[in-house]
């Protein structure tokens, strides 16, 4: 069974009070970022209302995807803080695995 | 201590294991019901053969044949060769990486009660109208077609069976990750507990696959969706690349576990430190990521261009070369050693021939444009049982030999264990060689009778006198567990006096806790390294403290005992909806209750806290003092 | 070390999740699991891919015909928010604040049935308006298998979270339930993950064409 001290600092109150800070600092981080997701997600709505070619918005809105899934995982999921190493292989592993599942089924189904 | 006293008496050990949260017992556990369903797969093989040993012959009809066949292939894959290895994964590893447990005890239970139900509800089939008859790859558009509920036990036996896997998987992954001893790096783990943990990775990404694909074939069966039916839109060809996308990485989680119990027995009896072990380590990792691009070499012939083809044959290849590193490693492991050949050895040395002949003919295989020709013979027959058998079941067979000690502490006698390898050997060459020249002549996979004055009367009859030679093996086999376990000749810790990692500097079986005190692991192969400086035992880590250990529950029992019944009117709603409501009433109220059941279960175990109890430090130095009684 | 033991603001942990070895295996599994559900979901969007616009005859409604952004974008807004607030739960989770953890996962449970509630009326609109049904044709079938998969994880959520409250909702945070409250938000967000595929490659590049 792990050992539980509270705190790791010599003075308690001092890294108390940095951590309190530093959450506060964190938390307004995840703010912004969900600024810019919901920022992320406007645009994609408003390009495929306003009709361009999907040759042209595809790419695009499978950016916007990718970079909210990141904002999701390294912001909202904290992939950000220590200790994720191994998270981060297997979440990669999988997302490689999924990638090439789809890229199957979209070019080698229908022959 | 009332919860370490011994239980005694049939009940109090019956309810005990049902109970059982401990990965020695969940390993006996998998032994015995991986053993049984490996008896029935084994019998539906000599059926298979004796229908095949002469022309034109009806031992079976037609439909039983393809229900036998079907049967043989998905008990052998599903209920046998994985639940076997998973006994000596949960024997072995937690012990390998000097650990008290696994990462996760109770879902270790459910994951094996998972394996068992499913197990069984896919063979009641027998009993009720009809096993499946599709093949063990049920390809769609043949399992569509099939009347009855063969299919509809194959899907949700297989569904309820491959959730207790991926939970076994995740299991292992934690464990390997979170629970090593200090000292303990990752390249100082043993083979077998790397080639778990590859394993284990395989089987989370794997299996997911093969859940949808289950799914998407229950909803076309039972729920009126149309996912592989061509005139409302559908494609058969999905359920071929999700069920391949699973499959082909399924054949690596059967091999590389074996690999590492290979790697474990020719180390321990050349009496050397294993070749080149972080070649091994990255030919395993690397056998692990190419195993998931290749998969479309099963479906050559379905015709998806070139391209395709091409990709795939040339990654097929590709895998060949960590395999061919790990063959050559494993030969200069032996070279210069001073070799014993015991039974386990003796299993080793007749894998690397045996195996790699099933490698060479697998690059033939993967040869696109020769496939054409190969493709659905008895060349493939040929092909995967000697990776399957050479491989695979040869390293089971040595690794019970092994390992059987650590598990009961018991030693099966050696002389038996070597007429059991001859028989077994003599019996697999004889069955299978012979196969190949049957399928270049052209007789193809899955048939259920040849007629007379075709060239092919000769090697089938030498087949099936093959299979009679593995058949007795197997049964000299039986006969050795017996006499051994009513014997009962207790041995030490290290009874083959060679043991090399952790698992033999511990008692035989190990207490329930494993480990008194976490020992301190200094380099690879621990417990050599400590004999070589004259200690008889590991340095402890750590003082002596109390234990932490996890309760008995009962819960995953009656969690996949839920599935099992919910399954049942999951399927016969189909034939009450069939008939207007007239008949099969029972059968939403029985999915209904099962489903109840299960998580009603879940609720019990999320509401209610476990905390575990602890085994305290007086009474493991009392303990001490009295023998190790405890 | 006892399960139970009482923290104030001052003692709790920086990460209460990984402090005992118990948290930290769950955590771990717990990603595991979520890396096996991405092959899981990447096989049902592969799947609906392959099928999308896949009818028997040109009598059935096509995405194009069906889809309707505003409801999407609602949707959509309503799973973003709820992770925005299950953040906030976890963040209070962390300063050892219980009630305000329990507020803010009710506000995500709130927003969740608000979603759920909207899924169902869209399901039930594609069935009645366009005869969109899953066993009408193979786009049909792969549709809703794959954003229903996606509504049974939200229901499962819910059910995980509504379960947390009420068993916790008078001991307050301990290291038992802390890593339990933190891996169902993890999992919340991983639905969130899915979602955002969902709507970009069903609707929106549905809509495209």
């Amino acid at each position: 069974m792990a050992t539980t001290t509270g705190s790791t600092s010599a003075n308690p109150k001092v890294n108390y009070k940095y951590r309190r800070n530093k959450a506060r600092q964190e938390m307004r981080a995840h703010v912004t970022s969900f600024a810019m997701m919901i920022f992320l997600t406007l645009i994609a709505f408003i390009m495929v209302m306003s009709g361009f070619d999907k040759y042209y918005v595809f790419p695009v809105l499978l950016l916007l995807a990718g970079i909210q899934v990141v904002l999701q995982l390294y912001y909202f999921m904290h992939m950000s803080h220590k200790g994720h190493g191994a998270v981060a292989l297997f979440l990669y592993s999988g997302a490689l695995v999924a990638l090439i599942v789809i890229i199957t089924f979209m070019t080698i189904v229908w022959w | 201590m009332s919860t370490v006293v011994q239980k005694k008496g049939f009940f109090p050990v019956l309810w005990d294991y049902l109970t059982t949260v401990d990965h020695k017992k969940i390993a006996i556990l998998y032994l015995i019901s991986g053993g049984f369903f490996f008896l029935v797969g084994g019998l539906e093989a000599m059926v298979i053969r004796i229908q095949l040993a002469v022309p034109d012959s009806n031992f079976v009809s037609a439909g039983l044949y393809n229900e036998i066949l079907t049967m043989h292939g998905t008990t052998m894959i599903f209920l046998a060769a994985m639940p076997l290895l998973f006994a000596f994964m949960n024997a072995v590893v937690p012990l390998q990486i000097g650990a008290r447990d696994v990462a996760f005890p109770f879902l270790n239970s459910l994951g094996f009660w998972l394996f068992f139900f499913g197990g069984i509800f896919l063979n009641l089939s027998w009993f009720l109208g009809g096993a499946p008859d599709a093949g063990w790859t049920s390809y769609a558009s043949l399992s569509l077609a099939s009347e009855g509920h063969g299919i509809d036990f194959y899907v949700l036996g297989l569904q309820i069976s491959g959730a207790g896997t991926l939970i076994a998987g995740i299991n292992f992954l934690v464990t390997i990750i979170n629970m090593r001893a200090p000292g303990m790096t990752y390249m100082r783990m043993p083979l077998f507990t790397w080639s778990t943990f590859v394993a284990s990775a395989l089987i989370l990404f794997a299996f997911p696959p093969l859940t949808v694909g289950l799914f998407l074939m229950l909803f076309d069966r039972m729920f009126g969706a149309n996912f592989f039916d061509h005139t409302m839109g559908g494609n058969t060809i999905i359920w071929e690349h999700l069920f391949w996308i699973f499959g082909h990485p399924e054949v690596y989680i059967l091999i590389l576990p074996a690999f590492g119990i290979f790697s474990e027995i020719f180390a321990t009896f050349s009496r050397k430190r294993l070749f080149g072990y972080s070649a091994m380590v990255f030919a395993t990792v690397l056998i692990g990521f190419l195993g998931f691009m290749v998969w479309v070499h099963h479906m050559f012939t379905v015709g998806l261009g070139p391209t395709a083809n091409a990709i795939f044959a040339v990654a097929t290849m590709a895998i060949a070369v960590p395999t061919g590193v790990k063959i050559f490693n494993w030969m200069l492991t032996m070279w210069g050693g001073s070799i014993k050949f015991t039974t386990p050895m003796l299993y080793a040395v007749a894998f690397i021939p045996s195996f790699v002949a099933g490698g060479v003919t697998g690059v033939m295989l993967a040869v696109a444009a020769a496939d054409y020709q190969y493709h659905d013979t008895y060349f493939v027959v040929a092909h995967f049982h000697y990776v399957i058998i050479g491989g695979v079941v040869l390293g089971l067979l040595a690794g019970t030999h092994f390992y059987w000690p650590k598990m009961f502490g018991t030693m099966l006698n050696e002389t038996l264990g070597k007429v059991t390898f001859w028989l077994f050997l003599i019996g697999f060459h004889l069955t299978f060689f012979i196969q190949h020249f049957l399928g270049l002549m052209g007789m193809p996979r899955r048939i259920w009778k040849y007629l007379p004055n075709q060239g092919l009367e000769v090697g089938n009859a030498i087949s099936t006198v093959g299979a009679f030679f593995m058949a007795a093996g197997v049964l000299v086999l039986i006969y050795n567990i017996i006499i051994t376990q009513v014997r009962n000749e207790r041995v030490g810790n290290d009874p083959w006096g060679d043991g090399r990692t952790l698992e033999w500097a511990i008692a035989s079986p190990p207490p329930f806790y494993n480990f008194k005190q976490l020992p301190l692991v200094r380099g690879l192969d621990p417990y050599w390294i400590e004999k070589m400086e004259g200690n008889d035992r590991m340095t402890p880590a750590e003082p002596i403290g109390d234990i932490h250990m996890p309760n008995n529950s009962f819960i995953p029992f009656v969690m996949s005992l839920g599935l099992f019944i919910a399954a049942f009117g999951a399927m016969y709603q189909v034939d009450w909806r069939a008939s207007d409501g007239a008949e099969y009433g029972w059968a939403i109220p029985v999915l209904v209750i099962g489903m109840l059941i299960t998580i009603g279960s879940m609720a019990v175990r999320s509401l209610k806290d476990d905390h575990g109890y602890h085994v305290h430090k007086e009474d493991l130095e009392k303990d001490d003092e009295e023998g190790g009684r405890l | 070390m006892d399960m139970e033991q009482k923290f104030t603001s001052k003692t709790w942990p920086e990460s209460p999740e990984k402090t005992t070895l118990e948290g930290k295996n769950k955590f771990l599994g717990f990603w595991l699991f979520l890396g096996g559900e991405t092959v899981l979901f990447a096989s049902l969007f592969a799947t609906y891919l392959a099928l999308k616009d896949r009818v028997p005859d040109n009598s059935h409604a096509l995405a194009q015909d069906m889809f309707e952004l505003p409801l999407v974008f609602i949707m959509t807004m309503l799973l973003l928010t709820s992770s925005l607030t299950s953040v906030y739960a976890m963040y209070h989770m962390k300063n050892y604040n219980f009630k305000k953890m329990q507020t803010w996962l009710l506000i995500t449970v709130g927003l969740g049935l608000a979603f759920l509630g909207f899924e169902i009326y869209e399901f039930n609109h594609y069935v009645h308006a366009f005869d969109h049904t899953f066993t009408s044709s193979a786009f049909g079938s792969g549709f809703y298998t794959l954003v229903g998969f996606h509504g049974a994880h939200v229901v499962i959520g819910l059910g995980w979270f509504i379960l947390l409250l009420i068993r916790n909702s008078r001991r307050g945070l301990n290291l038992y339930n802390a890593p339990k409250f933190f891996v169902a938000s993890l999992y919340w967000h991983f639905i969130d993950v899915v979602w955002v595929f969902i709507f970009t490659v069903v609707y929106l590049m549905g809509m495209v064409g």
